[in-house]
């Protein structure tokens, strides 16, 4: 039976409510071919509520994401960060590095065993041994570009991106040179997706430093 | 963002209260504790007032001010109106609270930049000025001291306001218009005083001034690049078409059947209008739907399309039917209220295209309400369309489905990329 087109509804459904994510993020939170642009899809909701209130809030600086949440409750935030935590779609393809074996290698290094004499550690040891993050608000790392990858770790290396006292990330970013950035964000995007992409359980791994987001 | 720039427009400002030099005298004035019947009444008053959109900072404490005003003239700093007796109001009687609101004067004489929308709030009645300072008495203080404005040469020259104040300032609470109804009234009441939603939609001109003649008929707003529309025309917002439900719903949930809100509007309704009890929401819209004079946007045919923007119309419907039509439908009806309709929706037709144009490249959220907790948005398509695509596809828009606004530029899309978001 025809419907007049006046009177049709809109679904009443996340996804129909988030399609102003999807021109950036993909339908499914599964990221775009813009590079800057993330995937969310599975990552922890806590990790994404974080975001997206301090997007609101202009804590956290991108003009176009911070005019889009503006007037935005928390209680509607929470529920867009659970649909995206829930989405499993495919990974991209992990990219090819155009860096040198070489610094690959110590992207590998840094990522998995951190530098213990530089104070550093492994991306592993809070993101878990797949990358995958951790609940409530570890995030996962895999199925991101190297370029979104090492901007954010050059925000947080400069201060223009932060997270709740005491700013884990902050710090660590703060003992890397460039060229480490430039290795761990190559290693990373160039990680086959993981075979089980869920995120470790609160408290499953024992974190190296104290984080204001995921309190223990 | 929007709530900074909504009010820049009076060009000059709200002020600043530097000195603290209030009189010592006026603390044995205080009144007695107000009842709580009173305050309750004075917070419903303050959101109406959209207190809040202004003198709270980002992810600052609630009233403490401090939100920076980009204007034409320089930036403003809000003032703290937390009864903190030396950073706040605290030492303020309501007499001098009510010369503030209705006279734009400080406890010292002093002149009150027009940011703070004092030419509204003269509208006030003494009861009502009385009931907000009992809130604003109730509220926890904050020891924040308010911050020097930035005022390029001459505007930081405050006499200068002086001069402001002689051409478009008129002191005088509202008067009722016995051959209306109570109704009426009162929503002229909301809208001319508390509400000051002349400050947005009647046009500035250079000296930061809006003439009563002029009054509602819409304009730009300063540094933020949104168009306040009309209010009188329905060519633009006038609501002469529109049921009282359908204005009430747009007011207070943010969505209606006719549109939604977005831009500095949204604001307005998140922070204040959405807090409206449904007596005062019906009075307003009686009012504002009183406001449209003449009929419908005028069906007669649109001047002859040029040979470019012919070109534009058939570059544009392709881009619509990919990118629009399945939430807008392949002839604009939408699926109302949360995918708006685009066919007849007067927003997209008013003679300035800036808004349509910026929804197409920024997309929005209408705000969280209660009534509507969970909005569906708009996806920007800013880094999707190019210069020319953005043109064709709001040509298209504005011309197609029997809708009457004229073609727009590349180079317009272009400008608008620039636009302040926040």
């Amino acid at each position: 039976m025809a419907q007049s087109p006046a009177t049709e509804r809109a679904p009443d459904t996340m996804a129909a409510r988030v399609l102003a994510c999807a021109s950036c993020h993909g339908a499914e939170g599964e990221g775009t071919s813009d590079v800057y642009f993330p995937r969310l899809a599975g990552k922890p909701a806590g990790y994404l509520y974080n975001q997206l209130v301090a997007f609101r809030d202009a804590r956290r600086k991108y003009p176009p994401m911070n005019y889009l949440l503006d007037f935005l409750p928390d209680p509607y935030l929470k529920q867009m960060a659970e649909h995206f935590a829930s989405l499993r779609p495919p990974f991209p393809p992990p990219a090819i590095p155009d860096v040198s074996k070489e610094i690959l290698a110590r992207g590998e290094a840094i990522a998995t065993h951190g530098d213990p004499q530089r104070g550093i550690p492994a991306c592993a040891s809070c993101h878990g041994p797949t990358f995958s993050g951790m609940e409530p608000a570890i995030p996962g790392l895999l199925g991101l570009r190297a370029s979104y990858v090492s901007a954010q770790l050059g925000g947080w290396r400069y201060g223009t991106r932060t997270a709740t006292a005491p700013d884990c990330m902050q710090i660590v970013a703060g003992l890397l040179t460039e060229d480490d950035v430039k290795a761990v964000a190559a290693f990373l995007s160039s990680r086959p997706a993981p075979s089980d992409p869920s995120f470790a359980p609160r408290g499953s791994l024992p974190m190296p430093l104290a984080c204001g987001s995921q309190p223990n | 963002m929007p709530r900074t720039l909504k009010h820049l427009l009076a060009a000059l400002a709200a002020s600043a209260l530097l000195t603290g030099a209030t009189p010592r005298a006026a603390v044995a004035q205080q009144p007695a504790q107000a009842s709580a019947a009173v305050v309750a009444k004075g917070e419903y008053l303050a959101r109406a007032g959209d207190c809040i959109a202004c003198h709270t900072a980002r992810e600052g404490k609630i009233f403490a001010g401090g939100l920076p005003m980009k204007t034409p003239f320089g930036t403003l700093y809000t003032s703290n109106i937390t009864p903190d007796p030396q950073t706040g109001i605290g030492m303020w009687t309501s007499d001098q609270f009510f010369q503030m609101m209705h006279n734009g004067r400080f406890p010292d004489g002093g002149l009150v930049y027009p940011a703070m929308p004092f030419a509204s709030y003269t509208k006030v009645t003494r009861e009502d000025s009385d009931a907000i300072y009992a809130y604003l008495r109730s509220i926890p203080p904050v020891k924040q001291r308010n911050r020097e404005h930035d005022l390029k040469f001459p505007f930081n020259n405050r006499s200068l306001i002086l001069g402001w104040r002689t051409l478009f300032f008129k002191e005088g609470e509202f008067k009722s218009d016995p051959t209306k109804s109570a109704d009426w009234n009162r929503g002229a009441y909301l809208v001319e005083g508390l509400g000051h939603c002349g400050m947005c939609h009647t046009a500035i001109n250079a000296l930061g001034g809006s003439s009563e003649s002029q009054a509602f008929e819409g304009g730009l707003i300063p540094m933020q690049n949104w168009y306040a529309p009309s209010l009188t025309s329905n060519k633009e917002a006038g609501l002469g078409d529109w049921t009282i439900e359908e204005i009430t719903d747009y007011l207070t949930k943010g969505v209606s059947s006719r549109g939604a809100v977005y831009g500095p509007m949204a604001e307005v309704v998140y922070n204040s209008l959405q807090y409206l009890n449904d007596g005062d929401a019906r009075a307003m819209a009686i009012y504002l739907k009183s406001l449209a004079q003449g009929t419908s946007p005028d069906k007669s045919a649109a001047p002859l399309p040029s040979a470019e923007s012919s070109l534009l119309l058939s570059l544009g419907k392709p881009i619509y039917d990919r990118e629009c039509a399945s939430c807008h439908g392949a002839v604009g009806l939408g699926m109302p209220p949360h995918y708006p309709p685009l066919a007849g929706n007067q927003s997209i037709q008013m003679g300035s295209a800036v808004n349509a144009i910026r929804m197409v490249l920024n997309g929005g959220y209408p705000p969280g309400t209660a009534g509507n907790p969970m909005p569906y948005g708009m996806p920007p398509f800013a880094h999707r369309l190019s210069d020319d695509e953005v043109a064709a596809v709001v040509t298209y828009i504005r011309t197609s489905w029997g809708n009457r606004g004229g073609p727009v530029s590349a180079r317009q899309a272009n400008e608008l990329r620039a636009a302040t978001l926040n």
